[in-house]
């Protein structure tokens, strides 16, 4: 690691005028994805802004079927809350399955979204709940905070404070994990309301995460796995490596699709 | 046996000190004075080098010496160099390319190390390092050794044309080739064996403390074998004369082969300690453990295997090309040739064989022993020929097998292995009850049912270890003999000391050691301590690897035993008067046998060591040496099946059940040998299922962290129903064959006969992954 000038901020102004004053500051909240950039020296801030201390970023405040979740909940916080298993559970399964045990102690939502990884868990979550992300200047809806990969709407400076939904009626995540790393190769989170059916992928779309369109309108005819048996995932735009090429993932795409309808359609009422 | 002597599950001594942390490996050593040391590593596979400018880096905080490979040469430091001579078939000796420790001129793979920069702290080393200008002109690069091979492809040393090392065969290739004239069916099977790293838990580290007021180096570092390090580091790379360097082998955190070699940083921190006054400790990380740490295996292998009409086997062919990588590690030629091919008879009785071997230079690193070392490479290659044959033959694999099993013995096979003692069908019958197998097809359609594709494969593997009758390997061109020694020292109040030139860096010697001088004296466990790992300390030994502990360590030992029971016995009947032939010795006492007259044993040692009172003529003292070398490799040998699950939707294998029924011979420690096994397997099981290592066509490695490196986790694995059988070796005195390696020997080709049984394509390479088995599916449908 290079040499960082650490700060504990004990507010989100004082954050933003830390932030602002740097040469080349990053926030710190898990330090999960960031700390081992730089310590394979990938990555030389000149200082690291910790938001870990400010009380008003952190916890689950449930208010009816409204969900908001501090940007820096950790997973295991998001994972062992009992209110929140009742009205969503497929949102407290998907966050104790992020990593492993020492990283959901520590990796926070508003790190992970933030970063956008496109192989990380929440992106699919948020973008099939239809969430809202709040800001310290303002509100994004999800379908236009993720940009691409490792990118977001977020200006210079600016910090997610929370993350707000309203818990669908029903929802599942079904994720097939990279065997080396266990990050997801083929995420998805599908979420029913009514007749609002959406379906997000992550893992695996070259741009990161992405609604499967196809998969929304055959689900919305008829909401079982087997509506899914012609759904035809394109190959083109998804990511390709040694683990998984495009074929294979379009594949697993699919699979995990009509997983997470078939855990929907099988949960007792 | 008791509770402590032989056969006996006691628990290990080292364990207090290695899980609570309290073990002292080369990193918890700091000497007063230490240095840190870093090494810029070329991030090219193949360049010359036009230029070092070392100016910068000197200048930068904490600095005390950037040294370069012009300096190490001008020091009269020499080449590394492989110890084992295999000659081509036409005659002429390997072609080994130069491989200076800090590359000069050219670096050939990603990871040569090209300059060493000391400094206060690790991480000023580390900034220093990055602040050497090196020049590169990028030369052309080759990965993979078929196509290193062709005419036209980058050439990487100029003593190989064609980066052809050697061109080595073994058997008889005009009978082999009459056999398959003579053939009813012929099995024809094209197969790679994957590329692995080793990945001990610790990397490799050195600490080289050069002392100038006594002209004398002290070098602590991760080996298996520091005997071997002080010895080559000597003679060959100008060290130091062996006198006047001393190389500590501490704890180090498992091998598995890759820390037999001595390596380029061993030499150059100990050589910079010397030239900049201070000592200097290098400790690599993961990275630098991916990049530069010995890997195994890499063959691609075509093998033919004939059949008369009553499926007995008339001949095998093979031809395999080994990928060496970008230079001759130390044992590296033998790991293709005397330990592969001198295997490839099986279980079988095999009346003719022919083995063509290729070693192959490719921008790469190095490719050299690595658990199993040669061996798994072999079973891989007969037992899914086997396999296959079965298949197409549409006849029982177990019983093709047991049609085709050596069953009188000592068993001369055609590949030099001449087979003491084994039985085969013992191992192939405990296996098949242990599965069920007959009850397979059941399990099979209950699983179709369900949507899900079973399989079953075996896997019924012979290897050779405990290596090995120096005579016969120097004959075959090994550099050294591969004898152990030992000495046991009894105290002067009865307490015992075995010396020993094994090393344990997981293998649990302090304790399986003093199990036999338990078993031997009635001497509690707690009151002898093995010592090891200290070229100052211990007497001259060959170090721990190729599965030779128990064979070779513990035969030195038990003669070095009874040379100690002897003069006991010689003085204990001098003091209670009676004959030699009626002293016994048991339970702590040594006693006339039949009679109530007996000393405790400490008080014959007492009395060893006063001399008040010993035989005429007799010297004082109770400690005794012994060199013990083998007269023959030994035969470990078992079977396999795996049994596994594979969901056709993504490829997915779950191993349903793992049975491996071995003979390993003799057993000093139940619980040690389990361990062993579980070990062998989970590697094994890896590098069928999970371990892959990708080089980009640039000489990059793209498997470089456990991102993509996918190591086997505890649940990538079933719980193991191991069991053994015990046909006593009959060439060392305890009858011990040997386990350290079977497990990841026979393994593979069991688990990969499985998934190919499972979804019916019999053309799947290893690692097999869910993507690679996916794709086998589709193609097969």
């Amino acid at each position: 690691m290079y040499e960082t000038q650490y700060h504990r901020a004990s507010s989100v102004e004082e954050a933003v005028k830390l932030m602002t004053s740097a040469e080349d500051g990053k926030l710190l909240a898990g330090g999960m994805t960031l700390l081992p950039t730089m310590k394979q020296r990938l990555a030389s801030p000149s200082d690291l802004v910790d938001l870990r201390r400010i009380e008003a970023l952190k916890g689950v405040k449930i208010d009816g079927r409204k969900v908001t979740i501090g940007a820096v909940t950790t997973h295991y916080d998001v994972s062992t809350n009992e209110e929140l298993a009742k009205i969503c559970p497929a949102i407290t399964s998907l966050a104790s399955h992020i990593g492993d045990p020492q990283v959901r102690n520590m990796g926070t939502i508003g790190g992970s979204i933030a970063n956008n990884d496109p192989a990380a868990d929440y992106p699919s979550a948020l973008l099939a709940l239809d969430a809202t992300i709040i800001t310290n200047q303002r509100s994004i809806p999800a379908s236009d905070f993720f940009v691409g990969l490792f990118e977001t709407a977020l200006e210079p400076n600016e910090i997610v404070t929370a993350v707000e939904f309203v818990a669908p009626d029903k929802a599942a995540y079904k994720k097939f994990p990279n065997p080396a790393s266990l990050y997801a190769m083929a995420g998805v989170f599908v979420a029913r309301s009514g007749t609002n059916i959406r379906v997000a992928v992550t893992g695996a779309g070259e741009n990161g995460v992405f609604r499967l369109a196809d998969a929304e309108t055959a689900l919305a005819g008829n909401f079982s796995p087997s509506a899914l048996d012609g759904l035809i995932v394109d190959p083109d735009g998804l990511l390709s490596d040694m683990h998984a090429s495009a074929d294979y993932r379009a594949n697993l795409v699919k699979v995990m699709a009509k997983r997470a309808v078939a855990e929907i359609a099988n949960r007792p009422m | 046996m008791g509770v402590e002597g032989i056969g006996a599950r006691v628990l290990r001594k080292e364990d207090k000190r290695f899980i609570t942390g309290k073990g002292r490996y080369t990193d918890d050593m700091v000497v007063p004075g230490m240095k840190h040391a870093a090494f810029l590593r070329s991030p090219h596979a193949h360049a010359k080098i036009t230029g070092i400018d070392v100016e910068a880096a000197k200048k930068m905080p904490g600095v005390i010496g950037v040294l370069t490979g012009k300096e190490l040469k001008a020091d009269g430091i020499g080449n590394l160099i492989c110890g084992w001579m295999i000659h081509s078939k036409d005659g002429s000796p390997m072609n080994m390319g130069a491989w200076s420790p800090l590359a000069t001129d050219t670096v050939r793979y990603v990871g040569d190390a090209i300059v060493i920069v000391v400094a206060d702290t690790k991480g000023q080393a580390r900034d220093a390092a990055e602040a050497v200008d090196v020049s590169y002109e990028e030369l052309p690069v080759v990965v993979s050794a078929v196509e290193a091979l062709k005419d036209g492809a980058p050439q990487i040393h100029p003593e190989a044309v064609n980066n052809l090392i050697f061109d080595w065969d073994i058997g008889d290739e005009k009978a082999t080739n009459d056999a398959f004239a003579k053939a009813a069916h012929v099995t024809k099977l094209d197969i790679v064996n994957n590329r692995l790293v080793p990945n001990a838990m610790e990397p490799r580290a050195t600490l080289g403390v050069y002392d100038a007021a006594e002209d004398h180096y002290t070098c602590w570092t991760t080996s298996q074998n520091p005997h071997v390090a002080r010895l080559v580091m000597s003679a060959f790379y100008n060290v130091a004369p062996e006198n006047k360097l001393r190389v500590i082998a501490p704890d180090v955190g498992g091998g598995f082969g890759s820390k037999i070699f001595i390596y380029p940083e061993e030499i150059i921190c100990l050589w910079a300690s010397k030239k900049t006054g201070v000592p200097v400790k290098w400790v690599g990380d993961r990275s630098e453990s991916f990049l530069a740490d010995a890997h195994g295996r890499d063959h691609a292998t075509h093998a033919e295997l004939a059949f008369d009409a009553d499926n007995r086997i008339l001949g095998l062919k093979v031809q395999t090309i080994a990928n060496f990588g970008a230079y001759m590690s130390l044992f590296s030629s033998s790991v293709p040739t005397y330990l592969y091919a001198t295997l490839l008879s099986g279980q079988y009785d095999i009346p003719a064989i022919h083995a063509n071997v290729k070693a192959v230079y490719t921008n790469t690193a190095p490719v050299d022993a690595y658990r199993g070392a040669g061996r798994p490479e072999a079973s891989f290659v007969l037992e899914r020929i086997m396999e296959t044959a079965a298949r197409e033959l549409k006849v029982s694999p177990a019983e093709l097998r047991r049609k085709n099993f050596i069953r009188s013995f000592p068993h001369q096979t055609p590949v030099i292995m001449n087979y003491d003692a084994g039985d085969f069908d013992a191992t192939l019958d405990a296996g098949l009850k242990a599965a069920d197998y007959a009850g397979f097809e059941k399990r099979r359609e209950e699983a179709a049912k369900r949507g899900k594709l079973r399989g079953i494969g075996l896997s019924c593997y012979i290897e050779a270890c405990g290596i090995a009758p120096s005579a016969a390997v120097g004959s075959l061109g090994a550099g050294v003999g591969l004898w152990e020694s030992a000495e046991v020292r009894v105290n002067a109040v009865g307490t015992i000391e075995i010396l020993t030139g094994s090393h344990s860096h997981g293998q649990g010697h302090e304790t399986t050691f003093a199990q036999l001088a338990t078993e031997r004296f009635g001497v509690p466990l707690d009151s002898i301590s093995i010592v090891h790992g200290d070229t100052d300390k211990v007497q001259m030994g060959m170090g721990t690897y190729g599965s030779r502990s128990g064979a070779v360590g513990m035969s030195a030992i038990v003669k070095a035993l009874d040379k100690v029971e002897a003069k006991a016995k010689k003085i204990a009947a001098h003091l209670l008067e009676a004959d030699e032939a009626d002293i016994e010795i048991k339970n702590g006492d040594v006693r006339v046998a039949g009679t109530d007259k007996s000393l405790p044993w400490f008080q014959v040692a007492l009395a060893a060591y006063t001399a008040h009172n010993l035989p005429s003529g007799m010297e004082p003292g109770l400690k005794e040496g012994a060199f013990y070398d083998p007269s023959n490799f030994t035969f470990p040998g078992g079977c396999h099946i795996c049994e596994v699950e594979v969901d056709p939707e993504t490829g997915v294998t779950e191993i349903i059940q793992f049975v491996a029924a071995d003979d390993f011979g003799k057993i000093i420690n139940p619980m040690i040998v389990e361990g062993q096994v579980h070990g062998g397997l989970a590697q094994g099981i890896g590098q069928a299922l999970l371990e892959g290592t990708h080089y980009d066509d640039t000489g990059q490695l793209l498997t470089a962290s456990y991102m993509d490196y996918t190591m086997p986790r505890a649940q990538d694995l079933p719980s193991f129903n191991i069991m053994t059988t015990e046909t006593p070796c009959p060439s060392n005195p305890l009858g011990i064959k040997g386990c350290g390696e079977a497990g990841a020997i026979g393994s593979p080709p069991a688990v990969i006969n499985a998934i190919t049984d499972a979804i019916h394509n019999n053309n799947l390479t290893m690692p097999a992954t869910p993507q690679t088995v996916w794709k086998a599916i589709q193609a097969a449908k």
